[in-house]
């Protein structure tokens, strides 16, 4: 039987050899996010419920670990309702341009090795970066789109501040990642992984055995200032608090998707946990080392399958512990004011990322002389 | 009213302080109710409250310390009450005696409805017989209207026994005393 299924794949052309392993692992790709947003959530409630000395969902099978699956049924079976005033084929729309650009970045984010031939990385893009800020930015118009489709006040103003503040704490964005790639020199996600092998090699040798992994975010100050200011925009482009003005509930009572219900509203929901895990897998692969860790020759591409599970292990739990540092700030810090996110934005981490950029050439031009 | 808005110092400018303090505070609420397991919330229909004496909770007929129905049927409580939550039916001329001696006569039927009632008191207040008292229970379930008005039994059942005076015990036997009075001519 295995070894029928083995011939079959080796009597394929290259070409479709690559199709069908790329459906493989978009499949496989698209499942274990879709699980990883509905657990997501579970671990949202779970971590707010522990903050607030309450319990969380715990009725729904062992420590309420079905619930994500209950609200999934709820959310299908409960009536779609659309309102008689709303701009209909934007209102249908907005759902989808919602949830999309967060399932698309993850196709460049290498999340392992490889297993066996295969790497696993969807797309293996050479411009993997610029294509995840090409995709990220259009994150904003789902958002935009349900505040015009709605067609009443507070969805406007949801969408409205959504549509400054992304745009604002893009250009951050975008400019803090651009020492990272005059540091390693490539666009290619896989590349900057495997830029990240070992350990640091500025530490001081008498420290001995106390060695830190040569992940970017180690290697220079101009790196760390970097992840902070990535960190800060990636806050403000999920809409996460303390930037989550766009559906500020205790001031527009939910923000740009209060008109909608059932599986709509749903959909909103998933893109926005799904920007989280993805905003997460970024920053594991641009500043914590992707899928590697520099102890036990962890580092270097596997060469057998359990490795190469072992490598995506490594990678999902660097994921698991940013998404938890996420939800945990939600409950840390009051929500900025308008004006406060924009100037914060405009005047403070636009200028640093300038800075940073300059700092950082000027610092590769002196090494490259010297 | 103008606040006056405090001036920040630079490290406090640079939301470092804040990091900290709201570290501190989600991490000690985090720690106490994961690794302590000391939440505030209860686990309701598990654990319910206890709750404190003088409780106005369901009003339920008692019985004396012999099993015997305290209530005479005087009705006092159904004129009394204020939401007209109570519904006595007396036994009549020709109905049932009360299950002691000496009392007149107890309710054929007596029915509260749980839905109508407003627990506040003035059955066991007006009652001369001691015979009904606001209870505990403060939770009652029924899948329909009908299962939310209590009868005599259900009441009986659920108001358990009081231990207080025998009023018509004691006045039987104050009548035997004085049958055996020595009087004197």
């Amino acid at each position: 039987m295995f070894d029928n299924i083995t011939n079959w794949i080796d009597g394929l052309t290259a070409m479709q050899q690559f199709v069908l392993f790329s459906g493989v692992k978009i499949f496989a790709v698209f499942g274990v996010l879709m699980t990883c947003v509905a657990y997501a959530v579970w671990v949202e409630r779970k971590v707010a419920a522990a903050i607030q000395d309450r319990v969380g969902p715990n009725r729904a099978g062992p420590f309420g670990l079905l619930q994500p699956a209950c609200d999934g049924i709820k959310a299908f079976l409960k009536e779609d309702f659309t309102p008689d005033h709303v701009r209909k084929a934007y209102f249908w729309i907005a759902p989808a341009i919602a949830l999309i650009p967060a399932l698309l970045t993850v196709a460049v984010i290498p999340f392992g090795s490889n297993l066996g031939a295969q790497k696993m990385v969807i797309a293996d893009l050479n411009v993997g970066i610029l294509y995840t800020f090409g995709i990220v930015s259009l994150g904003v118009y789902g958002i935009v789109l349900a505040g015009y489709a709605a067609n009443s006040k507070y969805p406007f103003i949801g969408g409205i501040r959504s549509s400054a503040q992304m745009v604002s704490y893009e250009l951050a964005m975008g400019m803090s990642v651009i020492p990272l790639f005059l540091w390693v020199g490539d666009l290619n996600l896989s590349q900057l992984v495997i830029s990240q092998q070992g350990f640091v090699g500025w530490l001081p040798d008498a420290l001995g055995s106390v060695r830190l992994p040569n992940w970017l975010v180690f290697q220079s100050p101009m790196l760390a200032l970097s992840f902070f200011i990535f960190l800060v925009a990636a806050f403000a482009e999920t809409n996460r608090t303390p930037f989550d003005l766009p559906e500020a509930e205790q001031e527009l009572a939910g923000g740009y998707n209060i008109e909608y219900s059932s599986i709509k509203f749903a959909l909103f929901f998933m893109g926005e946990y799904a920007a989280m895990i993805t905003a997460s897998a970024m920053m594991v692969t641009l500043f914590f080392g992707g899928w590697t860790l520099p102890w036990f020759g962890l580092d270097q591409p596997a060469t057998s399958i359990p490795g190469g599970l072992l490598h995506i292990g490594i990678f999902f739990v660097k994921v698991v512990a940013f998404v938890f540092t996420i939800v945990w700030v939600r409950w840390m810090w009051p929500r900025f004011r308008y004006d406060q996110l924009m100037d914060l934005g405009w005047r403070r981490f636009i200028p640093l990322a300038l800075v940073n950029i300059v700092v950082t050439a000027l610092w590769l031009w002196i090494r490259s002389r010297s | 009213m103008i606040v006056e808005r405090k001036k920040l110092n630079f490290w406090e400018r640079l939301y470092i302080p804040a990091v900290i303090g709201g570290f501190k505070v989600t991490a000690r609420h985090f720690i106490k109710s994961v690794f302590k397991r000391q939440p505030v919330t209860m686990q309701y229909p598990e654990e319910r409250w206890v709750v404190p004496e003088g409780y106005r909770g369901a009003p339920y007929l008692v019985k004396d310390q012999e099993g015997n129905t305290k209530c005479v049927s005087c009705q006092l409580c159904e004129f009394v009450c204020p939401p007209k939550a109570i519904k006595i039916i007396p036994p009549g001329p020709a109905g049932q005696l009360a299950d002691r001696p000496n009392a007149e006569k107890m309710p054929a039927e007596f029915e509260i409805n749980m839905l109508r009632c407003i627990f506040c008191g003035y059955c066991q207040e007006v009652c001369p017989e001691e015979a009904i008292f606001l209870q505990k229970d403060w939770s009652h379930v029924g899948t329909n209207r009908a299962e939310m008005i209590y009868n005599k039994e259900k009441l009986l059942s659920l108001g358990g026994t009081h231990a207080g005076t025998q009023k018509w015990k004691h006045k039987l036997e104050e009548a035997k005393e004085q049958e055996n009075f020595p009087v004197k001519p």
